[in-house]
């Protein structure tokens, strides 16, 4: 937890650094434009379109200073804890878990909402719930069908297919 | 409910296209899956509201097969709204409602890399006109005493608008070079919230959009100067237009429907087809003539046309005020 | 008199068959999510923010999504007892306190009476603090009435500086949630300026904006469920519960001797949610820690005291509606669910703040009335159904956990329909799930992007009136005051780590 502190801090540190590096940057239709001249007072304009972001940022940086500070000084509660930031099961989690979630975030592309979802459930509730098939494919397969009626035909928010695309044209066809 | 509905409006439309295709005129494209119909402004401003009126009349009077999904896209200044088209996966089952960002957003990022003429021109559904508004307290009642008082105050006159460079701005400058002003504009976040500011007199003036101030008008908090149109407007028979004064200056905001680029000619002839069709339904025609909007239907090359000159006037404009390069 | 048939007007809208509808279906779903541990008011309304745009566009009012939000937000504060008692976790934080007494109860096999008096301290709660609402909102709203740029500016200042207060005691850490919340409310378009800024790694997807949805949801939806199933490990054990008919009878006739605890918590409760960034939890806390300090039988509590119960549950429920008070009246969200509410109302097309109460009583009306609705509702649902949620509280967490991610995933898209959110979303939740381990405070951020947006521009609009002179916010008649008292807010914290240090100058390298 202690080497998790400092490297977030530094990290979150860096973050603030691009936060004001980008803050000042010149509009986009003007590239040679100056940058960092829009974090100040404009004169009769009052702030610039950087001041708020660039200066807040920079409040960012000196927390994350802060913080490193605490660290050094062992004052914060992270930074006296010997314990692991994950233990073992939790990094699984994050690894399972996480996981996952990319896969279906992936698969929505390929696949569109319906298909991911299916799939993406299949895993959670067969591979890390341990559900048995039944219970898996009843929920799996039955979550799509009712989010197709409720958000397709009852809601008309038409989720993205994929290349499941034209399995849905018949039923476009009917319920739409 | 909304199942048998449909399936209502489906028979309707099979029986209906049943019909043309008897008659000797099918239509080379029908919908096949329900339309994106993109919204290049956020929920609740006046181009929302006029897109979901448009929506509810081709459900109404069952215009098209299959139903417009509205979709609010209004996430920088209408850049989502112009990269999502760009990028449609289905340019024939995508269209997009615009505004004068139209124009103005390509010119100002140019990062997004949008040209604007592979849109296609489906439809031009109006114009919307613009008034110079005061609160009723503020002891103007002519454009002239406006004059007179703006001067006088100088920079401490404040033209409330929405968003910098954007319509009002652009009218703010040409009011403020062409008539020795130094009014200082305040950019808010939609033209509601500018109507308010100014029914509240937390600012001196607006050039809102009649839809926009219609409602503090009939209240009596609000009164009109002068139209930025070429005529009179029904609506606002008293209040002279500024060419009447002497200016040679109007200025409108389109409201067009454009297809995704890549659209095939035929989903360009279904979608013109479809929403001269919109235009002429007695819903729309009655808000147009409440809502003082002016402007022919218009598509296909004038419309390109109409945007060509838009576009270059837009440049012109933007480039003047220091806006862009 | 002018409120009263205000609110009676309101009471009749709220009582319409569809808002009626949506009033049971959001309170059923509160108590459901009330009742899972790792899901609170919060969660609840964050996940379902999206679903309901579609209820306005099908009612065509703002007031009927408004009416089941807020129900979710009741029902919650009444499920969070349940797993409290018979689980012994807390169904959400705001239930913290009732598991002090409330699990002893359990243990010695008065489940019931504990459930009981939890669901009547609850609506008495509800109902005082509600009386309490109708009876403050408008004279305050009509004192907010005259605020212009520069007053909303200082009252945001007023909010930002009580958020440092919300996070606990690591300074550095609150104040870089805040800022964070702040600088990432600014990624997107400039209004002021017309200009896109912030583009983070030139991404077009970022010229959108990093909507509130997807913070939200991010953090409430998959960060926090991480969070539930990494501290959980799926597991869940529950105490039976001998419940019928007869015995919650038995138990309501019984409710009188809470009587001092639900008096306590009603009202400290509903002063407490008032309070910017206090919310329900300190008031449900504090509740407790007051009726227990001036019981005549302190040593009860903690062994099972039906007072025990009461305070906290009469007061989580009270400060829930205290909280809705500065949401309506100034735009200042009170909690993270007050201020999911309030980004609500402004994607709905709502400007809040007080000229709802003059532009929008359509709205507003309504809205009180359903207060009064939902607390009936759920006082009725929760008592009957009592049995089904603890049924329900034995649906294991691997089928719950995949359930939300979906619903969390679909939800972001049916808010923006863009993928490139959908992404996002699931990042900040990872992103939030690690900085939590830390003891990062992440509500700070939530609050910090609903009132950026709002803060700005009235920072710049100010300016832009005053010519650039900051003293606009101290030489204004209101916006000075609350100016003043701002700065000293976020003064104090300082103030006291630097009078701790120059008191215990060793204190820091023994600790």
């Amino acid at each position: 937890m202690r080497r998790a502190e400092i490297v977030t801090a530094v990290l979150l540190g860096i973050l603030s650094v691009y936060f004001m590096w980008k803050a000042g940057e010149p509009p986009a239709w003007d590239p040679e434009g100056v940058r960092f001249a829009n974090i100040g007072v404009i004169e009769g304009e009052g702030p610039g379109s950087g001041f708020w972001p660039f200066w807040l940022s920079a409040v960012m940086l000196v927390c994350c200073i802060w913080i490193g500070v605490n660290w050094f000084r062992r004052t914060s509660p992270p930074s006296q804890s010997d314990e692991p930031f994950l233990d073992s099961y939790g990094w699984r989690l994050v690894a399972f878990v996480g996981g996952g979630l990319l896969g279906f975030l992936l698969l929505i592309h390929v696949l569109g909402f319906y298909g991911a979802i299916a799939v993406f459930l299949i895993y959670y509730l067969y591979f890390l719930g341990r559900h048995s098939i039944k219970q898996t494919l009843a929920i799996s397969l039955g979550v799509p069908v009712v989010g197709f009626f409720f958000f397709d035909v009852a809601m008309r928010i038409v989720l993205p297919k994929g290349y499941l695309e034209p399995l849905f044209i018949p039923l476009y066809e009917i319920f739409l | 409910m909304t199942i048998s509905m449909s399936k209502m409006t489906k028979v309707a439309a099979l029986a209906a296209f049943a019909w043309t295709a008897a008659a000797g005129a099918a239509l080379a494209f029908e919908p096949t899956k329900p339309i994106e119909f993109v919204i290049m402004a956020g929920k609740g401003g006046g181009a929302d509201k006029m897109a979901r009126l448009m929506q509810s009349i081709v459900e109404k009077e069952d215009l098209a097969p299959r139903p417009l999904v509205p979709a609010n896209k209004g996430g920088g200044s209408g850049a989502e709204a112009l990269v999502h088209l760009k990028g449609a996966t289905d340019p024939d089952h995508t269209i997009m409602v615009t505004l004068n960002s139209f124009f103005t957003t390509p010119l100002r990022q140019p990062g997004l890399e949008v040209d604007i003429m592979t849109f296609a021109p489906v439809g031009r559904m109006a114009e919307d006109t613009f008034l110079l508004w005061v609160h009723k307290d503020e002891g103007v009642t002519t454009f002239d005493e406006f004059l007179a008082k703006a001067k006088a105050e100088g920079n401490s006159w404040v033209m409330g608008g929405t968003g910098k460079n954007s319509e009002d701005n652009i009218i703010t400058d040409f009011l403020n070079e062409n008539y020795d002003l130094t009014i200082k504009y305040i950019p808010y976040k939609g033209g509601g919230e500018v109507a308010k500011q100014l029914a509240g007199r937390q600012i001196h003036s607006s050039v809102n959009n009649p839809s926009e101030a219609l409602g503090f008008y009939e209240s009596g908090d609000v009164i009109p100067l002068v139209a930025f149109t070429n005529e009179r407007l029904p609506l606002f028979p008293d209040v002279p237009t500024l060419k009447e004064l002497g200016a040679d200056f109007s200025y409108f905001m389109q409201r067009a429907v454009v297809g995704a680029p890549g659209m095939s000619d035929d989903a360009l002839a279904y979608y013109t087809d479809l929403f001269s069709k919109v235009y002429e339904s007695a819903d729309w025609q009655e808000y147009k003539s409440g809502r003082s909007l002016m402007g022919d239907f218009m598509s296909g090359g004038d419309l390109k046309a109409y945007w060509d000159t838009q576009r270059s006037r837009h440049k012109e404009i933007l480039t003047a005020s220091g806006a862009i390069k | 008199m002018d409120i009263l048939a205000a609110l009676i007007d309101g009471i009749v809208i709220a009582m319409q068959p569809t808002n009626l509808g949506l009033a049971i279906l959001g309170v059923v779903v509160g108590l459901f999510v009330g009742a899972m541990p790792g899901l609170g008011s919060v969660n609840g309304v964050a996940i379902l923010l999206p679903f309901t745009f579609v209820i306005q566009e099908v009612t065509g009012t703002a007031t009927s999504p408004m009416i089941f939000l807020a129900a979710i937000y009741y029902g919650a504060m009444y499920g969070g007892a349940i797993s409290s008692i018979t689980l012994g976790i807390p169904g959400a934080s705001t239930a913290v306190a009732t598991t002090f007494d409330g699990r002893p109860l359990a243990l010695d096999g008065r489940a019931d009476r504990a459930l009981v008096t939890a669901a009547l301290a609850s609506f008495a709660g509800g109902t005082i603090s509600t009386i309490l609402f109708t009876a403050f909102a408008p004279p305050l709203a009509s004192v907010a009435l005259d605020f212009g740029d520069p007053e909303i500016f200082a009252l945001m200042l007023l909010a930002f500086a009580t958020f440092v207060g919300l996070g606990g005691d690591d300074i550095p850490k609150t104040l870089f949630s805040i800022c964070f919340g702040l600088v990432l409310a600014t990624v997107g378009f400039d209004i002021i300026s017309g200009e896109p800024r912030l583009i983070f790694f030139d991404i077009t997807g970022f010229s959108n904006g990093i909507r509130f949805l997807v913070l939200a949801i991010g953090v409430y939806g998959i960060g926090e469920m991480i969070w539930t199933i990494n501290s959980s490990r799926y597991k869940n054990t529950m105490t039976d519960v001998k419940i019928n008919a007869g015995r919650v009878i038995a138990s309501i006739r019984k409710f009188s001797d809470a009587w001092r605890g639900t008096a306590i918590g009603s009202l400290l409760g509903f002063f407490v949610g008032i309070l910017p960034a206090a919310g329900a939890t300190p008031g449900s806390l504090m509740a407790y820690g007051v009726a227990k300090m001036t019981s005549r039988t302190p040593e009860k509590y903690g062994k099972g005291s039906v007072d025990g119960v009461a305070a906290p549950e009469a007061a989580n429920n009270s400060a829930s509606t205290g909280s809705m008070l500065p949401m309506m009246t100034l735009g200042i969200p009170g909690s993270p669910t007050t201020a999911v509410l309030l980004a609500g109302m402004v994607i709905w097309g709502l400007q809040p703040g007080p000229l709802m109460f003059t532009d929008q009583p359509e709205f507003v009306w309504p809205l009180i009335g359903s207060f009064y609705i939902s607390n009936v509702i759920a006082v009725l649902v929760n008592l009957a159904f009592i049995p089904l949620f603890l049924w329900m509280l034995r649906m294991p967490f691997t089928i719950l956990a995949p359930l939300i991610f979906v619903l969390s995933l679909v939800g972001t898209y049916a808010a923006y329909q863009n993928l490139f959110d959908v992404w996002l979303m699931v990042l900040v939740g990872v992103g939030a799930f690690f900085l939590r381990i830390l003891d990062y405070p992440v509500a700070p951020a939530v609050l910090a992007i609903v009132l950026g947006p709002i803060a700005e521009p009235k920072l710049r609009q100010s300016l832009l009136l005053s010519d650039g002179d900051f003293s606009i916010f101290i030489t204004r008649p209101i916006a000075g005051p609350i100016t003043i008292i701002a700065i000293i807010l976020i003064l104090l914290p300082l103030i006291k780590l630097i009078r701790d240090r120059l008191r215990q100058p060793k204190s820091s390298e023994s600790a």
